[in-house]
């Protein structure tokens, strides 16, 4: 029996999101023969040239066309996914906010097993799925097996499976709109805000000396102030820090921040979970300063230093200002 | 309004290097230092803002061993109105659809109008919040990050969404919500505030209680089963640089000259 795999297409303005590309290759992980059919959710003109667009990489694509889905509201969309998905396929959500609304509630309703935030497959045994994922902000792997004899949802974590750029599928494209029976939603969309706009613009620096939680003090903020002094760039941070309100939003680097491409980028006391490393792009020149060798940002750093910040980075900005 | 709390004790990775252990089965748990997970404070401190303004009362909630407890106390000391302790060695080694069935067998006993969740704990799942609500058939919202009451059947809600937007909505109660961090700052909890609730009565649940059998819950019960641990075979990673605090300095200036890192 092929395993029948569905991968949800989010798309933006028009234009289809990177995991479109990548969810396919996770599909072949799961069985290399598998049927993979994209779902391409919308409403109006775009949605016809994103069909189009999928069939490239996917030999089939469902599309469903409705008003109510001009915003992807995922309690609307999970109604349709459960009247039109069989019960015992795959289906593969990128685990974004938008995989993260939609996917668990999705897997109950489908009666199927769920697996969060996937990085890795190594196949499927009988009824038997092995993935891969993260725990504790990606300090540990850990190998999760899943039982896909009643179906299986899984969301998986953009950049882990690389893209499949070849486009050459020329898949058919289905109208499924009349099958994917409508539902009544009791959460309605209202508006998109759009982030607040910061004194410096992050994202188009070069230089950017990062702070994290392992920072301690909003004191020692000044410490990094005066390293991105020495060197002529700015203070960026992570997460933790805005929430304690020690700096503004718009310095935040990572999805749910800013995106930002500077040639040089030091992480200081930052672990370098997938989500604050999502923001950062352009292959830079990363230093990390971390006291727990173990730390994930040594994973993506090119340069690491196994000391405490409060005592490294002021030598080191001594050190520049001499020179 | 009765809003319910679901909390988690977790390690803090604050305070641990997590490493696994030599059976490659669990992380060490010996000297780990446990604590409320981070997103959970911020939807308990949510909670209690909410019924301050618009009355009505805060339970917390919890599926865990006996020691998790502490963080029901903890959350108490907070402001939260009661705890509940859901605890039975049939729930050990539950995957996230028997973590939230569970639940929803205990909110069934009860009688809320919210009930929050944070966004995600230790695992990184993400995943208890809306499983809890297809299960209770209530709508959902993940990564809340504000509130407002509009009546006693509808709030308007902010999620946090990609790039640091905010997609509103209005949504019905009752209703499940995971809290994102940094909807509010929640309020320190001292030594005093913890011993004042120390002998508060915390109802502890089980199996028989919540009506559930064995082989809903628990090991029995998971479709989705971890494995083991593992420390990956990634790439080269970081070049470490050895050396006193002096001699490594300097090789950085060196690299970071090379590399346009100095202006
Ligand atoms: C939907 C969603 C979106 C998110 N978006 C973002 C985002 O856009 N950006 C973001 O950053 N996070 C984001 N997060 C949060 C993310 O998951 C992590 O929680 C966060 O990135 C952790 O920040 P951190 O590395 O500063 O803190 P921690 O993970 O706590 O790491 C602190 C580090 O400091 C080290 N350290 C401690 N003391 C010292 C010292 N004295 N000297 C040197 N090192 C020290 C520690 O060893 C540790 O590695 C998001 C989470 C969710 C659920
Ligand atoms: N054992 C548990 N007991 C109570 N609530 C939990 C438990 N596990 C997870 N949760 C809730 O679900 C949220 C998200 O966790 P998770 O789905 O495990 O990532 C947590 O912040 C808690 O609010």
């Amino acid at each position: 029996m092929t395993t029948h795999i569905f991968a949800y297409i989010e798309h933006h303005e028009g234009l289809a999101d990177d995991s479109s590309l990548e969810l396919v290759n996770a599909a072949r992980k799961i069985d290399p023969q598998a049927q993979v059919t994209a779902l391409v959710f919308g409403s109006g003109d775009s949605l016809d040239p994103l069909c189009q667009e999928a069939a490239k990489t996917y030999t089939e694509v469902w599309k469903v066309d409705k008003q109510e889905l001009a915003y992807p509201n995922a309690e609307i969309i999970r109604g349709l996914l459960i009247n039109l998905l069989p019960k015992d396929g795959i289906c593969l959500v990128p685990h974004d906010t938008f995989g993260m609304d939609l996917a668990p509630g999705l897997s109950i309703k489908l009666n199927s097993s769920f697996v969060a935030d996937v990085v890795d497959i190594e196949g499927a045994d009988g009824d038997t799925l092995k993935t891969v994922r993260q725990e504790f902000g990606g300090q540990v792997s850990t190998h999760v097996n899943c039982n896909i004899a009643q179906g299986a949802v899984l969301t998986v974590r953009t950049g882990s499976f690389p893209a499949d750029e070849s486009k050459s599928a020329s898949g058919r494209v289905t109208d499924k709109s009349d099958a994917a029976e409508s539902v009544e939603a009791r959460r309605t969309f209202q508006e998109v805000l759009e982030a607040e706009m910061g004194e410096v613009d992050i994202s188009k620096e070069d230089i950017l000396v990062s702070v994290g939680r392992g920072i301690g003090e909003e004191e020692n903020i000044e410490i990094a102030q005066e390293l991105a002094e020495a060197m002529g760039g700015v203070v960026s941070c992570s997460r933790p820090i805005v929430d304690a309100k020690w700096m503004e939003k718009s310095r935040q680097v990572g999805t749910s921040g800013q995106t930002v491409k500077p040639k040089v980028y030091l992480a200081l006391g930052i672990s370098g979970s997938f989500q604050h490393m999502g923001g950062v792009k352009g292959n830079p020149f990363i230093v990390a300063v971390n006291t727990n060798p173990k730390a994930p940002i040594f994973q993506a750093a090119e340069v690491g230093i196994v000391e405490d910040l409060t005592d490294f980075i002021p030598e080191l900005t001594e050190k520049i200002k001499e020179l | 309004m009765e809003i319910l709390v679901c909390i988690k004790r977790v390690p803090d990775t604050a305070e641990n290097e997590i490493e696994i252990n030599s059976a490659g089965n669990d992380i060490e748990r010996d000297d780990l230092v446990y604590s409320v997970n981070e997103w959970d404070n911020y939807a308990v401190e949510e909670a209690i803002q909410l019924r301050d303004k618009v009355g009505g009362s805060v339970t917390v909630i919890t599926v865990g061993d006996e020691e998790s407890e502490e963080v029901l106390r903890r959350e108490m000391a907070m402001g939260a109105d009661k705890g509940i302790l859901l605890t039975d060695e049939a729930f050990e080694n539950s995957d996230g659809r028997g973590v939230a069935a569970i639940l929803k067998a205990a909110i069934d006993q009860g009688r809320y109008d919210l009930i929050l969740t944070g966004a995600q704990a230790d695992e990184g799942a993400a995943q208890t919040g809306g499983m809890l609500a297809a299960m209770l058939e209530y709508p959902y919202a993940s990564l809340v990050n504000e509130i407002e009451v509009l009546d006693d059947k509808t709030l308007k809600i902010g999620r946090e969404i990609e790039g640091g937007k905010q997609e509103v909505s209005s949504i019905g109660l009752p209703c499940v919500l995971s809290i994102q961090t940094g909807i509010n700052e929640p309020r320190y909890v001292g030594i005093r505030g913890i011993r004042k609730v120390a002998s508060v009565d915390i109802p502890e649940l089980g199996l028989s209680e919540l009506g559930l059998s064995a082989d809903q819950v628990g090991e029995a019960g998971s479709r989705v089963k971890r494995v083991d641990y593992f420390v990956p075979e990634t790439g080269e990673g970081a070049e470490i640089l050895e050396g006193d605090t002096e001699e490594v300095a300097a090789k950085l200036i060196e690299m970071l000259k090379a590399r346009g890192g100095i202006k």
